[in-house]
């Protein structure tokens, strides 16, 4: 590891056009704060390409962009959420996340102590994922053309079991298991954007649910499949479930563990906590026999301690999802129409 | 969650449901009418129907607030938002409505400046926090939202807001009601009062019902067992001969309304020579209009304004859903040419609206309310 003392320190206290021109200034930047912070030794010599060994099994590649506002949360913030919502993807796959790349888009003027905030958090969050960013970039673009920061991260995960996971495998009579509270997220960050004068207690669930995966991996092929369910919350997650295996999701309104915090604020504004946006979170389908093992295994690691099973797989109606109310009736859980939510992440 | 828990006990609804089904007379057909959307969607979303006997029915009313609003006022609205330097504020289940010419949110793609707000004050605020814009407020609803309008308008006199307006489209809950229910061929038993509407015209304001129509009303509160309590103090009338108005929102709403929320509107507003209403064509004096005296917040006087009328869609039958002719399935058009994705009619705009509703959460349920009619 290369001795990071000898360093430059970073002068500038916003992020100028120079930084992104790829000169003096973009070597400063890169050296002083994205090495200083991410630095590992795939990183470290900055070539064009981070070179590494290819692992023993099947590669599981994705990408996600980040745009939230306000770039800090209750419970995060965009660099946090740019590590855990890729590994969270490369993990729901079945895969161990091994590396990221992050691509920055910065905006003119953006205080440097901000994007420092961003760049330690993204860091603290890949330890703790076990990740290790290995590329980067940054680009610059003028004021007013970019909300502060939005990052790309893209992952790469290896899959180091022969289990085969997707909706073709999930069979009526599976249940349907949720690893803890829903509508944190996209509730913390609906209230911190301060245009609904909404004050209340509620944090982001934003996390690594690498563990969590792994746990239920254990499981074999009893484990059919698994989601996490970001952009477009529970509702969207199942209905794709249902839509991709032609098979039809039941879920009980009374088992959703919902925070009553969060509760009171989608009553308030009217939202459904079944289409707002989880990070931390995470749903699977698996075999009828396992569902009370896998509960168990689930509850025992701290992100699932209010893991619940939350309902069945039933062979009709084809493709829909279905909710029994807490009062005894049942409805529809339809796909979300439109956006009536703000960017959340 | 205190203050709404109490109101979705599955167990008070349990003994409700219970009641209702002592109430009824096998095979003798209840059609119910709940009046507002906010009702509709509660209806939906918590699966209600379910709980009902078989022998109530439930038609779903022409109380949500969106779905009323011709295409011709969004056009309106749109070359209001096409202005230069205009900013049109307005809540969010307005940007979908599809005008003659598109949506505001279509509009918005093209380059207005269109912005969600959550009430009239904020867009006021917003005029405010950018003096060098006009912003005009595209106020829709019933009596419910048209005190929050009148407020707004009065605060702005006050504070002085040189670059602010209200397009006004409040409307009044009396005549579409009188219009269903001199609809020939009418097919509602009872009605279900709105709720939120009456906390501010009272209970009283629903006389004419029984006492011109013979119908009976109870207006309800929103909670599933609100709803459920509602119906069955309904047939509790019909079992012991009685027809009336009835309040079991009492929690809120008193029978001579709220007088100030109503002299604010008084104050700002006066009713409208007539109105052109989705699905129910033009109705005489029933929507209110910006005062002469607070002309210089009127869109209407500031903004030269197409003010066309266009025909709903021939396929689009939202006027006889509105009216609880048929049901939103019934419409040629519904869940095929018309989806919440892709709306023809208004109805199907908002979650508060019949068709939405029952795409949305109900579509299942069909075989039951095809059973037929006074069967």
């Amino acid at each position: 590891m290369p001795d990071r003392g000898r360093r430059p320190p970073l002068r500038d206290e916003r992020v100028t056009l120079a930084h992104g021109a790829g000169g003096k200034a973009t070597r400063d930047l890169v050296a002083a704060l994205f090495l200083e912070e991410l630095g590992n030794e795939v990183l470290d010599p900055l070539g064009d390409s981070a070179i590494v060994s290819p692992p023993k099994g099947r590669l599981a590649l994705t990408t996600d962009s980040y745009v939230v506002r306000p770039l800090a949360f209750p419970g995060g913030d965009i660099g946090e959420l740019a590590v855990n919502g890729t590994v969270n993807d490369l993990a729901v796959a079945g895969a161990r996340p091994l590396f990221l790349t992050a691509g920055f888009v910065l905006e003119e003027g953006l205080p440097v102590a901000e994007l420092r905030d961003v760049v330690v958090s993204m860091a603290a969050a890949a330890r703790r994922a076990g990740v290790a960013v290995a590329a980067g970039d940054t680009k610059v673009v003028e004021r007013g053309k970019a909300d502060g920061l939005y990052v790309t991260t893209a992952g790469v995960g290896v899959l180091e079991h022969d289990v085969h996971l997707g909706p073709e495998r999930v069979r009526p009579g599976d249940r349907v298991l949720l690893s803890g509270t829903i509508a944190d997220h996209g509730m913390a960050v609906m209230i911190a954007r301060g245009d609904l004068r909404l004050e209340g207690d509620v944090e982001s669930d934003t996390a690594p649910v690498h563990e969590l995966a792994a746990l239920l991996l254990s499981l074999g092929d009893s484990l059919r499949w698994m989601r996490d369910p970001t952009r477009g919350g529970l509702a969207t997650a199942l209905n794709e479930l249902a839509s991709q295996s032609g098979l039809a999701v039941r879920v009980s309104e009374a088992a959703l563990p919902v925070r009553p915090s969060v509760a009171a604020a989608c009553e308030i504004l009217g939202i459904d906590p079944l289409y707002v946006a989880n990070e931390g979170k995470l749903v699977a389908i698996v075999a009828e026999e396992v569902s009370d093992d896998a509960l168990a295994l689930l509850r025992e690691h701290s992100l699932g301690s209010d893991a619940v099973e939350l309902g069945v797989v039933d062979g009709e109606p084809e493709g829909m999802v279905l909710l029994d109310t807490a009062l005894g009736g049942s409805r529809i859980v339809d796909m979300l129409v439109g956006d009536p939510l703000p960017r959340i992440c | 969650m205190r203050f709404v828990d109490e109101y979705r006990d599955p167990a008070l609804a349990r003994s409700l449901a219970a009641e209702m089904r002592s109430l009824v007379t096998p095979g003798e057909t209840v059609r119910v009418m709940e009046i507002c959307g906010g009702h509709t969607h509660a209806i939906y979303r918590h699966g209600l129907e379910e709980l009902l006997p078989a022998e109530v029915e439930l038609v779903h009313g022409p109380g949500c607030p969106v779905c009323v609003i011709p295409a011709g006022r969004v056009d309106d609205a749109v070359a209001i938002a096409e202005h230069e330097g205009v900013t049109l504020a307005t809540f969010g289940d307005m940007l979908r409505v599809p005008g003659g010419h598109g949506s505001l949110s279509e509009a918005a793609a093209r380059g207005a400046d269109v912005r969600m707000v959550y009430s009239p004050l904020d867009a006021l605020e917003l005029a405010h926090r950018e003096p060098d814009r006009h912003v005009c407020f595209f106020a829709i609803g019933f009596e419910t939202t048209a005190p929050a309008t009148a407020v707004t308008l009065l605060r702005a006199r006050a504070e002085g807001a040189p670059n602010f307006s209200v397009f006004c489209n409040h409307v009044l809950i009396e005549p579409p009601l009188r219009a269903i229910l001199e609809t020939p061929g009418l097919q509602v038993d009872a009605f279900i009062g709105p709720g939120h509407v009456s906390s501010v015209i009272g209970t009283d304001a629903y006389r004419f019902i029984p006492a011109e129509y013979g119908r009976a009303v109870v207006v309800s509160a929103f909670e599933p067992v609100d709803l459920l309590q509602s119906i069955a103090m309904l047939l509790r009338q019909r079992a012991e001969g009685r027809c009336e108005v009835e309040n079991q929102y009492t929690r809120v709403v008193r029978p001579e309304g709220n007088p100030r929320a109503l002299a604010a509107i008084a104050e700002t507003m006066e009713t409208r020579q007539d109105f052109e209403w989705r699905g129910l064509g033009v109705l005489p004096r029933s929507a209110l209009r910006i005062r002469d005296e607070l002309a210089a917040l009127d869109a209407e006087r500031l903004f030269e304004l197409p003010g066309a009328r266009i025909e709903d869609p021939k396929a689009c039958r939202c006027g006889e859903v509105l009216t609880g002719q048929i049901k939103p399935w019934e419409c040629g058009v519904f869940g095929t040419a018309c989806t919440p994705e892709r709306p023809l009619g208004t109805c199907m705009v908002s979650s508060e609206g019949a068709c939405a509703a029952y795409f949305s959460y109900g579509r299942l349920r069909r075989p039951r309310e095809e059973a037929p009619v006074g069967a």
